[in-house]
């Protein structure tokens, strides 16, 4: 089987200004990655699948993964003009001063797949991909019409991440039910006290109970 | 279909189940089948459209059993995902455990003692063995006929969920494995009465196959009834016998030789129709070869340590990287996908669920079918919803 490497060559070959790039993964297992470029990672999964020397004919894994904002803080050493009294005599003198920056690299979510060849018998090629943000740019192209594998995946990864997959066939919640509002596999999510808290009449018959309680006292 | 339309176009044209016309006039009939269907084997809803008996529409809803498990697992050390992992396939809970540990020692470059490697295989392939039984079981139990030939796999599966509780100390639940090893080690007692429930298995399974294999209920029940064509079962990442069935020669013991299986000789049975049939029939034959790897690997065990000596217990802190580890568990590809960032907890947990998976292709399966086949597809795919909800 082709080395990472050598595939990103042959898609940059196949697609070109693919805009692919290697992810090395220091780990011991050695499964170093591609991140596609969104916007043509349907062109190049194509290209995967139907290479004939390659012939990634099976996704099978799809996951997200969600890093938050990271927070860099640095020390720059920084000149300045400060005003000391030397001698009985104001003056502005330069110094240098160490100063901690803060540098906040934005969050992203992220979706990996692992494909395999069942033709061939190879495997894994790990291929990734990026949203903009966690916010509002959270779109990215579903790989859905290339692997059919993909589509329950893909529908867990929108449930769960909330990453909006364009071209989905149908893209709804997987796991959780349809009225959720949140996305639990994010790291800041915050679980509701209650689950399935719906307002009732005797919401307000408890509100003036309890008023009346704290009177009753005094 | 058109002439030219070549292989990659018609791939393309795989993302959706193809629609269906109704015959003649009449109304469409919508039938919740499920969450509390009896073959849904836990809480499991399809929604079908009926037009008379056959099927036009089978939407699956899921969720009903789930707990989140990745989420709880990124909030554990590894360690303590283990115990959680039985519960996912509570009928293999030893295949999760490897699948797991396997992932793990991937992601730290662990090495397994070779005893302990011996003792994974027996495991895996004996819980192979009293899944296959206890699925034909319910499948036939699906068919209508109640009980007896579901108690003939149980008596068997109960023999070797024995031998689980006497190793591990649980008969589901086993929590046996460790990332490089396993927890205890097997007594020559263990391994004696783990070679005469093996010597047994045979003639169950001759037995099995002279009660079922030509029974004409079955074949008529069975044949023809929920084809799955070979490229789209690949293109739909189905695994296991599922796809075995539908005649693709991919077994992970092959194709990856995790472990030591590359030490045993044994044949993967192969379907020609990819029908509820071929299913059954190569779940049959996998029982046969599964019994030929524990009759080579049972007088093989080598002595020795069950852990590497070097494996961290305590203060257990992968190094950041990434690993992707599966293994061919009963019901198809388990994996494993863990990131770590050098913490005690993993930063993301993945399990690869083969059940939910192979579920992507049951309406394609029952389209144009009777409502009743529905039923017996289902039943063929050999799920466990634990594991499809996570």
């Amino acid at each position: 089987m082709k080395s990472v490497e050598e595939i990103k060559t042959a898609i940059e070959a196949a697609v070109p200004g693919a805009g692919v790039e290697f992810v090395s993964n220091p780990s011991p297992s050695a499964q170093h990655s591609l991140r596609l470029a969104p916007d043509r990672a349907v062109e190049i999964a194509r290209f995967l699948r139907d290479d004939p020397e390659l012939a990634l004919d099976f996704c099978s894994n799809v996951t997200g993964i969600d890093w938050l904002d990271k927070e860099f803080s640095e020390k720059v050493k920084v000149k300045r003009t400060v005003t000391k009294t030397i001698d009985g005599v104001e003056q502005p003198v330069e110094e240098t001063v160490e100063e901690t920056r803060k540098r906040v690299e934005p969050g992203y979510l992220e979706a990996v797949y692992h494909l395999y060849s069942v033709a061939k018998g190879h495997g894994p090629v790990v291929i990734r991909m990026r949203t903009g943000n966690r916010s509002d740019r959270v779109e990215l192209p579903s790989l859905t019409p290339i692997w059919r594998g993909a589509e329950f995946q893909e529908r867990e990864v929108f449930d769960l991440y909330g990453i909006v997959f364009k071209g989905h066939p149908d893209l709804r919640r997987l796991l959780m039910w349809d009225g959720f509002k949140d996305h639990p596999m994010r790291k800041d999510y915050v679980e509701p006290d209650d689950y399935e808290y719906e307002p009732t009449p005797h919401d307000a018959v408890l509100k003036r109970a309890q008023a009346h309680k704290a009177m009753a006292g005094k | 279909m058109s002439v030219a339309e070549t292989k990659a176009e018609k791939l393309d044209g795989w993302n959706r189940p193809p629609a269906m016309e109704p015959e003649g006039e009449g109304e469409l009939l919508e039938i919740a089948m499920g969450p509390h269907h009896p073959s849904t084997h836990g809480v499991f809803r399809m929604d079908v459209t009926l037009d008379g008996e056959r099927v036009m529409r089978l939407k699956p809803v899921f969720g009903y059993l789930h707990r989140n498990h990745e989420k709880i697992a990124e909030g554990a050390a590894y360690l303590a995902s283990m115990p959680y992992t039985d519960r996912l396939d509570y009928f293999c809970s030893l295949s999760n455990n490897w699948a797991y540990a396997l992932a793990v020692e991937k992601l730290v470059g662990q090495q397994v003692p070779e005893r302990a490697q011996y003792i994974r295989v027996i495991l895996a392939e004996l819980t192979r063995i009293q899944n296959h039984a206890a699925s034909i079981g319910f499948l036939i139990q699906e068919m209508g006929a109640s009980g007896t030939p579901l108690m003939y796999a149980f008596r068997q599966r109960e023999k070797i969920v024995d031998l689980f509780e006497s190793l591990t100390g649980s008969r589901m639940m086993c929590n046996y494995m460790r990332f490089g090893g396993c927890r205890v080690d097997v007594s020559a007692a263990w391994l004696e009465s783990a070679r005469t429930v093996v010597a047994g298995l045979p003639a169950f399974v001759d037995e099995f196959e002279a009660l079922l294999t030509t029974n004409e209920i079955l074949m008529a029940r069975c044949q023809g009834v929920g084809v799955l064509k070979a490229d789209l079962a690949v293109n739909a990442s189905v695994t296991g016998p599922l796809l075995r069935a539908s005649g693709v020669n991919y077994d992970i013991r092959k194709v990856d030789r995790y472990g030591i299986y590359d030490r045993f000789k044994f044949r993967v049975p192969l379907g020609d129709h990819g029908d509820v049939y071929d299913r059954y029939m190569v779940r049959v034959l996998e029982m046969r070869e599964s019994i030929r790897i524990l009759e080579q690997a049972l007088p093989a065990i080598p002595a020795g340590p069950i852990m590497d000596p070097k494996a961290k217990l305590r203060g257990f802190r992968p190094k950041p990287g990434e690993a992707y580890g599966r293994i061919e568990a009963p019901k198809g590809e388990l994996g494993f996908y863990l990131i770590s960032d050098g913490s005690p907890n993993p930063y993301r947990y993945r399990v690869r669920p083969p059940s939910l998976i192979n579920l992507t292709i049951l309406e394609d399966m029952c389209l144009g079918q009777n409502v009743a086949d529905v039923v017996l597809i289902f039943g063929s795919v050999d799920i466990v919803l634990g594991e499809v909800d996570r």
